[in-house]
């Protein structure tokens, strides 16, 4: 039995915020694999849950006619290896999907839950980064879209307001088309762990230069982070070695890792200087093919 | 606080009123099919894995009202009618890919899953590797557990 107190089902996200609004210690439960593991844990404060399991209108991953691609919070990992458009308009949120856990956790863990848990680890959150995609959110006092570099405020928050649910992560069409990006996660083990840094980067280029660039970690600082220094010392170059080893300087300015159990900081230093040139040169390489 | 659910499980429609806070797992153990097993409880070790709606997922981190109007399998509901093995039993047996048994019925419903996913497609040993890595097994070193799902996608399926 998990220590649960209080427990109500939302149909749908505007009864899950009428619920959160009544009852401002509730949290909002979706696939549960950090909720219901905090649970057995005996964490406080996963005790009183507004179930938002089952909401329908969570789940759908749609293009909108005007181009952005629209990914339900409620999408679960497989949902989003196994969406076309994914797959055709944002490949590197397929590889981060793909990095999750194993097979059973990816079929029932949701993007939502996984940017909502704040974890600077979580495997989506380098690329919505990359990605510059915008979370819209459905509070009391209606909808508001918030860029995704101002969702993680610190570690294990986001700046969701109280009553607040995630409805979807959209990312706009002038920020998918063209691009080129990649996601890769380093970690112990090829599965079933969590990264101990994850890089995701995009670029887009014009006439052979790097005209935009984004680069992004995550467990590199207490979020994830943008890199803006790396960034700009790729901006307007072409994507040879040189402009690489100028990011792997620059990326240094960026990034705060530390030292835990599971790497040392200088060993996470390292692992994102080597991260940094690498997957922009492929996220460069892909843009190459990428249609505009 | 308890809700009824109705819901599948190997095929019979039932309908439980169950504890909100009881996980798919302790609700199927319950009805006595105490084949899925609980190892961790936390994700991490696949034993407790059984299929809803053709899907793997862990038992221990789902809750039990989350399978209404959901069609849940488990090991039990993988016999065939006459009590003989299903393929995917028969080819663990065949291949040795059992040992002490703690790890097999979780296993035998992701395999399920995999074979019936993949069944009349090219898949390598790593896609069979990937496509498990959510069980763990202390035991076998996993390359009979690979044999025997290698073994099922060659036969044709019944
Ligand atoms: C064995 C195991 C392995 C894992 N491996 C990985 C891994 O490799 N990489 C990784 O990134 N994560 C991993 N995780 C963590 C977890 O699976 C993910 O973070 C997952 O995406 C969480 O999604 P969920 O739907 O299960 O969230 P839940 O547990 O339901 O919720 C998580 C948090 O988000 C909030 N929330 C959920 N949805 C919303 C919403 N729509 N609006 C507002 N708040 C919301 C909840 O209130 C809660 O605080 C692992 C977990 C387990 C158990
Ligand atoms: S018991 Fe469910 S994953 Fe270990
Ligand atoms: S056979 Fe013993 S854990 Fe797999």
């Amino acid at each position: 039995m998990f220590d649960i107190r209080k427990y109500r089902q939302a149909a749908t996200a505007a009864e899950a915020v009428r619920l959160l609004v009544e009852d401002p210690a509730a949290r909002c439960l979706a696939g549960g694999t950090d909720v219901l593991v905090r649970l057995r844990e005996l964490h406080p404060g996963y005790d009183n849950l507004v179930d938002i399991h089952n909401v329908a209108e969570l789940k759908p991953i749609v293009l909108l006619p005007d181009g952005t691609l629209r990914i339900g919070a409620g999408a679960t990992f497989t949902d989003i290896m196994e969406s076309p458009v994914v797959r055709e308009c944002a490949p590197l949120l397929v590889e981060a999907a793909a990095s999750v856990a194993g097979p059973q956790i990816r079929n029932v863990g949701t993007i939502g839950g996984n940017l909502c848990n704040g974890a600077v680890s979580a495997d989506t959150a380098a690329p919505v980064l990359a990605l510059n995609a915008r979370l819209r959110l459905l509070g009391p006092g209606g909808e508001r879209c918030l860029p995704a570099a101002e969702f993680h405020t610190g570690p294990g928050k986001v700046a969701l307001h109280p009553g607040e649910v995630l409805l979807s992560v959209d990312i706009p069409k002038d920020d998918r088309q063209g691009w080129g990006g990649q996601y890769v996660k380093y970690a112990m083990r090829e599965a079933m762990d969590i990264a101990t840094i994850g890089c995701a980067a995009a670029v887009r280029l014009r006439d052979g230069r790097m005209e935009d660039v984004r680069l992004a970690f995550a467990v590199a600082a207490p979020t994830p982070v943008r890199c803006p220094a790396a960034e700009a010392a790729a901006r307007g170059r072409s994507p040879d070695e040189a402009a690489f080893l100028a990011v792997r300087k620059a990326v240094v300015e960026d990034v705060k890792p530390r030292t835990s159990w599971r790497a040392t900081a200088e060993f996470r230093l390292h692992i994102i200087r080597t991260l940094a040139g690498r997957v922009l040169a492929e996220a460069a390489r892909r843009a190459e093919g990428a249609r505009a | 606080m308890r809700q009824t659910v109705t819901c599948t499980v190997n095929g019979k429609t039932l309908t439980l009123d169950v504890d909100v806070r009881a996980s798919l797992l302790e609700m199927l153990r319950a009805e006595g099919l105490t084949g899925t097993k609980q190892g961790c409880g936390v994700g991490e070790c696949g034993a407790c894995t059984v299929l809803v709606d053709d899907m793997p997922v862990d038992s221990c981190l789902y809750l039990s009202v989350w399978a209404d109007g959901r069609a849940v399998r488990t090991v039990e509901g993988e016999l065939r009618p006459d009590g003989g093995l299903s393929p995917v039993q028969q080819a663990y047996v065949d291949a040795g890919a059992v040992q002490c048994g703690f790890c097999t019925p979780g296993l035998i419903m992701s395999s399920t899953a995999f074979v019936e996913r993949h069944a009349g497609k090219r898949v390598s040993r790593e896609d069979i590797r990937r496509g498990h890595a959510g069980n763990l097994c202390r035991c076998t070193g996993y390359g009979a557990i690979v044999d025997a799902v290698e073994r099922c996608l060659k036969t044709k399926p019944e």
